[in-house]
């Protein structure tokens, strides 16, 4: 089916109906209920996890294929976002150039840095690309600073020219970014006694997005072109004494791998219409990395998982407070509660970034093949006979 | 490597799927947010009402979030009857009575800026989807503070900005939903130029290090151009990028540039910094053109005197407010003592400026709510336009309708050389009147903006 074998056809339907159905899974506890803390299934946070989702398949291709480990991925992403808001700005508020224009820029911005980084391979190709991205990172933050708004960052304003439409402007509001007419923030909430699942316009577009670029994710890993990526990984010498010339294979990878980047910063400034220069600095580059490494180097749904998560840490997690806890533990004995609380405290708010450390190190060490292999794993309790004969493949090298 | 195989039912179904893709959009058309709702957008059930506290619990300016989120905690306590009241006492209006707001109870939900305006922007995101706030109040950097007003602008719910001074905020990018009750660059250019050229001279050179965004842009243009039209003249202008912590290589040209005053357009960490580096140098016992070597800092915090510690005596600056107001100036600032005693009493110290301007906005808030007798954004907004209200602690003070900007008295204060306590750190050196920091809405420094009308969102 599409061109698809049976198995990644069901993995194919499976992100499927998870994207379709987002907005349920991620909201499984009652709106009044003391667990509505942990309901995920907001529009904003929806829209993250499949864009950070396209950002995370994208390096993929590049990391998990090739072997080359970019670390300078956010400025495509940065470029992509900063030239959708000129959009925007400048031709129309419909999303569809903007994002089409974001993916074209960050690709050509790759083809410049990608032409130079990939003389150099390894440790040299990272650091590379890493200086490229916190060049990128600097102009946008002060020099360009009238083309990238600097450190307040580019957004929208009431008095942009917008060739096509601007004359649409309603009663002295900015327009909101649309498709169409339908606006990217049009929102309806459905009801099933206490529990509410918010259906946005934005998300099942990005959702879209993210489905075609998964699909397209899965045909590049199957095809020729993608075999040819796995043999620059197991052994690009042997390959360039063959005869065979690796260079456009990766230059082509890496191409494809920023407007991937540049896709998901079009569709980050089509839901919310401001770019800033933080997405370019080296820590968002490094947050992909970590993505990446996560969900599972490599496999076409690990990347997805790993941005999921770490999204859902640092907007769920990161926003449990002290007061939160208290409420949680209040069936404790005083002198206990306030133990138990002063236990959790510093692995919740604005600690998550250390309860995300210790999930990566817990990960890397136990799981080195992220949570794809955590759930092999356990599907492996379940189907013993079948598990023997995934080990077997698991372990045969695949370099 | 392509299948292509039209099978009539594979035709049917991909039509099929078609379909209903293109209908999708029409079940977003419907009454969004429907039921429960009337009008607006996160319009509060019958038992309570959230607000949104936005504000930096981690990166530069995290001392002045925690600031401003005791103050949050303290108002909220207030607006519900809990505590001794603070200003509900003194402030004019009369409206508050501590039952809530319009009988509900007021609850909040919290979120980290990180003075950044892409993650400030998720955080405002989740409180308004997700937590259903109807107002979000914070912010500790203009950069932040235009970037979570454009978006409260979008979604429909009103911005009470906190810790802000960059005149972008009520300026180029002023929004008819946001407010601020905080000072600007322009006031203190206005009220800092005549008492620098009284105390240091008519004819000084000065040199400008200008934290690299919008606030330091602004700020460096205010001071310039008010202390120029008193005779002084600028020698160079340097920006500085805001991630910097060693200003040692920005300080050594000073003194060889013919300046012999050094203006630190810098704030929190940055300015801690640069000013140490600065008194490291040894700048301030220098001669220079046959004067003594000055430093300024324009936007003064006692977070910030605290952590330069020493080196601010001396050191001439602006300040939208001080908890020692109505002790040393008497009456006019009625409300400091009130706000000053409840702060102290629960944390045991007293307030920083923008945990005033926090604590302030939250209840001007919820008096003007419960004037209008609607949380419609629009209702809102037009009870605070034009608004004159006393008794907050800064005299008497104006929301003015032009551009959502208050205007009250300007502090003008100077660090104490031997202070007796780590609070006390700052002396008043004079109080600016309202009148000598007000401008022409459409002043140049403010020009290129339109507030549009207000939204309320759904």
């Amino acid at each position: 089916m599409l061109g698809l074998n049976a198995k990644d056809f069901r993995l194919l339907l499976l992100v499927t109906i998870l994207v379709v159905f987002a907005p349920v899974f991620l909201n499984p506890f009652p709106v009044d209920s003391a667990m509505a803390q942990f309901n995920a299934g907001y529009p904003d946070l929806m829209q993250r996890f499949v864009i950070f989702g396209i950002f995370a398949i994208g390096f993929n291709i590049l990391f998990g294929l090739t072997g080359y480990l970019s670390f300078g991925h956010a400025a495509f992403l940065g470029t992509g976002s900063y030239a959708a808001v000129w959009m925007l700005k400048l031709l129309t508020i419909n999303v569809l150039p903007a994002i089409l224009v974001s993916t074209i820029v960050a690709g050509l911005f790759a083809l410049l840095i990608g032409f130079v980084s990939l003389r150099r391979s390894g440790i040299y190709f990272s650091i590379l690309t890493l200086a490229f991205a916190q060049m990128a990172f600097a102009l946008a933050a002060s020099v360009l600073t009238s083309l990238t708004g600097g450190e307040t960052g580019l957004q929208t304003a009431l008095s942009d020219p917008r060739i096509l439409d601007g004359a649409a402007a309603v009663a002295g509001n900015i327009p909101a970014p649309s498709l169409f007419g339908y606006e990217m923030r049009a929102t309806t909430t459905m009801r099933f006694g206490d529990w509410a699942f918010t259906l946005n316009l934005g998300y099942y577009l990005a959702g879209a997005f993210m489905l075609a670029a998964f699909y397209l994710s899965i045909r590049i890993t199957r095809s020729p072109f993608g075999m040819m990526l796995r043999a620059i990984k197991s052994n690009q010498q042997r390959l360039n004494y063959t005869g065979l010339n690796t260079k456009p294979y990766m230059l082509a990878c890496f191409v494809i791998s920023g407007m991937y980047a540049g896709l998901a910063g079009g569709l980050m400034a089509a839901m919310d219409p401001l770019a800033g220069a933080e997405r370019m600095f080296w820590t968002a580059s490094g947050e992909v990395v970590v993505m990446t490494i996560l969900g599972g180097v490599g496999t076409l749904i690990g990347p997805v998982l790993g941005a999921g998560l770490i999204k859902y840490m640092e907007n769920i997690v990161s926003k449990i407070n002290e007061a939160t806890l208290h409420s949680w533990f209040a069936f404790l004995p005083d002198g206990m509660e306030d133990a138990v609380v002063a236990l959790i405290y510093p692995f919740i708010g604005k600690g998550w970034n250390l309860t995300l450390g210790i999930v990566f190190m817990l990960v890397v060490i136990f799981l080195p093949g992220g949570l794809v292999q955590g759930g092999q794993k356990i599907a492996g309790l379940f189907r013993r006979k079948k598990s023997a004969e995934a080990s077997t493949k698991a372990q045969t090298p695949a370099e | 490597m392509t299948k292509t195989n039209f099978t009539r039912r594979g035709v049917m179904k991909t039509g099929a799927a078609t379909g209903a893709g293109l209908a999708v959009p029409t079940l977003f058309t419907g009454a969004a947010w429907s039921d429960g709702h009337t009008g607006f957008t996160n319009a509060p059930g019958e038992g309570s009402v959230t607000l949104g506290f936005n504000v930096p619990q981690t990166g530069p300016y995290a001392d002045e979030g925690a600031d401003e989120l005791r103050a949050f905690e303290l108002a909220v306590e207030h607006l519900n009857g809990e505590g001794d009241g603070g200003m509900l006492s003194t402030f004019s209006s009369k409206t508050l009575d501590g039952t809530g707001i319009l009988g509900r109870r007021v609850e909040y939900v919290t979120g980290d800026t990180q003075t950044k305006p892409d993650a400030a922007r998720a955080a405002a995101k989740s409180m308004i989807e997700k937590d259903g706030a109807v107002m979000i109040s914070g912010g500790s950097s203009s950069g932040v503070a235009v970037a979570v007003q454009a978006l409260c602008q979008e979604a429909g719910i009103i911005f009470m900005a906190g810790l802000t001074h960059s005149n972008d905020t009520t300026g180029k990018d002023k929004k008819a939903n946001g407010f601020r009750h905080f000072f600007n660059s322009y006031m203190s250019g206005a009220a800092l130029a005549p008492i620098l050229a009284a105390q240091y001279g008519a004819d000084r050179k000065a040199y400008h290090l200008t934290a690299d965004y919008n606030w330091g842009y602004t700020t460096e243009e205010a001071i310039r151009t008010s202390t120029e039209a008193l005779g002084w003249e600028t020698v160079a202008a340097v920006k500085t990028p805001l991630t910097q912590t060693d200003f040692s290589s920005y300080i050594a040209p000073v003194l060889s540039s013919g300046a012999d005053v050094l203006v630190l357009n810098h704030y929190g960490g940055n300015m801690v910094n640069s000013l140490t580096n600065a008194v490291q140098f040894g700048l301030r016992a220098q001669q220079a053109n046959g004067k003594q070597f000055e430093i300024v800092v324009p936007l003064y915090s006692e977070l910030m005197a605290r952590g330069a510690g020493a080196n601010i005596g001396g050191i001439l600056g602006s300040q939208n407010w001080d908890w020692k107001l109505e002790n040393q100036l008497g009456a006019r600032y009625s409300g400091t003592n009130a706000f000053v005693q409840s702060f102290g009493t629960k944390f045991g110290f007293p307030p920083s400026q923008a945990a005033h301007t926090c604590y302030v906005q939250t209840l001007l808030y919820a008096d003007a709510v419960a004037r209008a007798g609607s949380f419609n954004p629009c209702a809102v907004v037009e009870a605070l336009e034009g608004f004159e209200f006393d008794g907050m602690g800064n005299g008497p003070t104006l929301y003015r309708a032009d551009d959502h900007q208050c205007f009250k008295d300007v502090l003008v204060v100077r660090g104490k050389e031997n202070p007796e306590n780590e609070f006390d750190l700052v002396e008043i050196v004079e109080v600016t009147p309202v009148e000598q920091v007000t401008y022409a809405p459409d002043h140049p420094q403010f020009a290129g903006g339109a507030l549009g009308t207000c939204n309320p969102g759904a």
